[in-house]
């Protein structure tokens, strides 16, 4: 069937093989050449696509819930938002959550996922007791931090095997708000210095606005936030608008900039303003709008994601966004964020320091673009999250990930390179 | 809370249906051939919503049992939905005979079967609702399907007639229809994306079609639009078409 992740670019035809028992999947491992795991296709680029794949997301059974320790297991395919929609009422929440609550543990596990609040709690991984996945030879293994299959696994996009189950460690809460505080900063300085100042915030993320020149590169609004402590639990899944059809682009940056604008100019006049907000506008404000990503018309879009070392983040940001603004492409809007120390996975893309992304629709000229970026991210001992990118070349790409050569030496190992296989890695020789 | 019967319960779209009325607060029985591999789907439901769910083994075409199943059940549902089916190639069905037969007794002869035994319970109960999954394919017979439409046509005709008789007796009967859905049935088609629904989503819709009272559901509801167009194409331009 046709096959797409959230970018819509490329489209491919590939083979499906939806899993619903480790009997069929090992039989199927077995006779198949190459594949790659595809949960819920909410990666931006290539990562989850290939010949042929195993669809996840039917395999989503709860297996067991200990109330006491808050530790859900359940079967890969589960998505986030239907561990909120059941555990959210029983004062649980996900300990590290990405933007989006419609993905799957396997894919939260597989991209190492992080959130707001990377800073404090890092990434997925950190939140994981115990999984099995089946490797592709059909064996089923189980493994927790400290095993390099852990390690590998976590952030390893799919090529160490198809991840079956795990045990998650959730987080208790007392209420289903957040208290959010908006601060506002006039340029890149303030905005960094904003970051600094509230640093033992659980959640942080800055708005950037990519239009802004000279002095006023990297003025944000940078919202902050905890949940607040009223009791109110009773969380129930917003209703989301829908996009029937694809959409011309510049209609999405004029509604973003008139949002920026308006929440800059109005929201916060003296600087800081405070909001009470639910979980969903809190985290997932994207996921309100069904299928936004059509918005970018049929020619699909890409996000370039990229973090730098806190040393050298601050130059390294300046320069990146006087190209954008400079280009004249990309989102108006780009998402910045301070992040907290590296882990020990193998491919996991945080690192201590800032990163950027945004938004840039399909067109030509953009992959220069984005390679004269590159070239600016290497330069400063920076990295591509692979999860958005559908386009970094061999060289960027291993630059940024001095673990690559022992991932790769695990998957030769253990006989994972030649059946697990995506079209980002092959592109980026993993 | 009251129990809703499934049968058919180990289809994808069962799987969401269960879900869907536990997370209501129903209580379920789930019936299906080998039921005890759905055990998995019990934890999973208890896990989710606390409810009660009750495996039942049942065959819909081992018609001498129903009467038995049907009165082995301890507290009788206030619903129940047929959601099995059987559909096989057009050309393998052409071509053996056994084939077709399995598919009129799964689809037609087989939920004729329990639901004439449970319809005849509601009615003197004088409350329940009944949902029976029948499909877009029996709105009109294509060379590509109508073994398998013609199945779903007669499914579709005693859904009406059964809505009609219980109409008094308050009992609610709503006919499913729908398009394509990605499920292990389609698994091997190369289904339009944009037509194609997945079993959540039908599960939503026929949850909330029924708790609204209505009678026929078209899921996704674009294709009330195609089966109308369909349906009108005169017969004399239809036989030459290949839809
Ligand atoms: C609106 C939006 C906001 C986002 N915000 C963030 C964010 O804040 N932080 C962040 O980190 N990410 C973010 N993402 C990216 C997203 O969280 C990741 O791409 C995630 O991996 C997608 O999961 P999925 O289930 O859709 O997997 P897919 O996109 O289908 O697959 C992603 C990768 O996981 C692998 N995979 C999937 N399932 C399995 C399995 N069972 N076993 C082994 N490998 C598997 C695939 O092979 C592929 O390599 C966002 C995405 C969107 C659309
Ligand atoms: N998928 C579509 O595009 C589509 C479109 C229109 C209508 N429908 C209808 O939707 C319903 C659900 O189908 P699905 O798509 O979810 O497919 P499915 O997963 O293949 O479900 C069909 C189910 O019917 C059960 N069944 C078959 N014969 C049976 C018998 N003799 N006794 C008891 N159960 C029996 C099967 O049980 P086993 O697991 O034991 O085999 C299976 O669980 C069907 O009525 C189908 O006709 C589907």
């Amino acid at each position: 069937m046709n096959l797409f992740s959230w970018g819509m670019y490329p489209k491919i035809k590939s083979n499906v093989f939806s899993l619903r028992d480790t009997e069929s999947l090992c039989a199927y491992a077995e006779k198949t050449e190459e594949f790659i795991p595809y949960g819920n296709g909410r990666s931006y680029g290539d990562s989850a696509l290939a010949d042929n794949i195993v669809y996840t997301k039917p395999y989503n059974n709860f297996l067991a819930f200990d109330a006491q320790e808050g530790i859900l297991e359940c079967q890969a395919g589960v998505l986030l938002s239907e561990i909120l929609d059941t555990l959210v009422k029983r004062g649980w929440f996900l300990k590290v959550t990405p933007g989006t609550k419609l993905i799957t543990i396997g894919g939260a596990i597989a991209s190492d996922v992080h959130g707001k609040n990377h800073h404090t709690e890092g990434c997925f991984s950190e939140c994981i007791e115990e999984m099995t996945l089946m490797l592709p030879d059909g064996e089923i293994k189980s493994c927790k931090k400290g095993d390099a299959l852990f390690h590998a696994t976590c952030g390893g996009m799919g090529l160490t095997g198809v991840i079956l189950s795990a045990k998650i460690s959730l987080k208790k809460i007392n209420s289903k708000h957040i208290n959010q505080t908006t601060i506002k900063t006039k340029n890149l300085k303030e905005t960094f210095e904003a970051f600094e100042k509230y640093k033992d915030m659980p959640y942080s993320v800055a708005w950037i606005d990519c239009l802004a020149k000279d002095e006023e590169i990297g003025k944000c609004l940078l919202m902050v936030g905890d949940f607040a402590n009223d009791g109110d639990l009773e969380y129930k899944s917003k209703k989301k608008l829908t996009i029937p059809f694809t959409f011309p682009s510049f209609a999405l940056n004029n509604l973003s900039v008139k949002a920026f604008n308006w929440l800059y100019y109005a929201k916060a006049p003296n600087g800081i303003s405070k909001q009470k907000v639910d979980i969903d506008t809190f985290f997932y404000p994207l996921d309100a709008i069904g299928d936004w990503n059509k918005i970018y018309g049929s020619g699909g879009f890409t996000q370039y994601q990229f973090i730098l070392p806190k040393e050298s983040s601050f130059d390294g940001l300046k320069e990146i966004l006087g190209k954008i603004s400079a280009s004249g492409k990309g989102s108006f809007l780009a998402v910045l964020k301070l992040y907290g120390k590296a882990n020990d996975n193998y491919l996991s893309f945080p690192m201590e320091g800032y990163s950027l992304a945004l938004d840039f629709k399909i067109e030509t000229g953009l992959f220069e673009l984005l390679d004269a970026l590159d070239e600016v991210v290497v330069r400063h001992g920076g990295r591509i999250y692979l999860t958005k990118d559908v386009r970094v070349s061999r060289e960027t790409f291993e630059q940024g990930y001095p673990l690559i050569e022992t991932f790769r030496t695990f998957r030769k190992e253990n006989n994972m390179d030649k059946k697990l296989q995506s079209l980002q890695s092959k592109r980026v020789c993993i | 809370m009251s129990y809703v019967l499934i049968i058919g319960a180990k289809s994808d779209i069962a799987k969401e249906v269960a879900r869907i009325y536990a997370k209501n607060g129903y209580n379920l029985y789930l019936a299906a051939r080998e039921s005890a591999s759905l055990e998995e789907l019990k934890q999973d439901i208890a896990l989710r919503s606390g409810v009660e769910v009750v495996l039942k083994e049942f065959d819909i075409t081992a018609y001498e049992t129903h009467e038995s199943f049907y009165s082995s059940l301890e507290e009788k549902p206030l619903g129940a939905i047929v959601i099995s089916g059987y559909m096989t190639e057009q050309k393998e069905a052409q071509k053996e005979w056994n084939k077709t037969l399995e598919t009129i007794n799964v689809n037609y002869t087989g939920a004729v079967s329990i639901l004439n035994i449970i319809a005849n319970d509601f009615e003197k109960e004088r409350r329940g609702f009944i949902v029976g999954v029948s499909s877009v394919a029996g709105d009109r017979g294509r060379k590509a399907n109508y073994i398998y439409g013609s199945a779903k046509a007669a499914f579709s005709a005693y859904l009406s007639g059964l809505r009609n008789r219980l109409y008094e007796s308050g009992v609610q009967v709503l006919t499913v229809k729908p398009g394509f859905v990605h499920t292990k049935m389609t698994e091997h088609l190369d289904l339009p994306p944009k037509l194609t629904a997945s079993p959540s989503e039908v599960a939503e819709d026929i949850f909330n079609a029924q708790q609204k009272g209505r009678n026929v559901l078209y899921t996704k509801p674009i294709w009330m639009v195609i089966m109308l167009i369909i349906k009108h194409i005169p017969e004399f331009l239809f036989k030459k078409m290949s839809i």
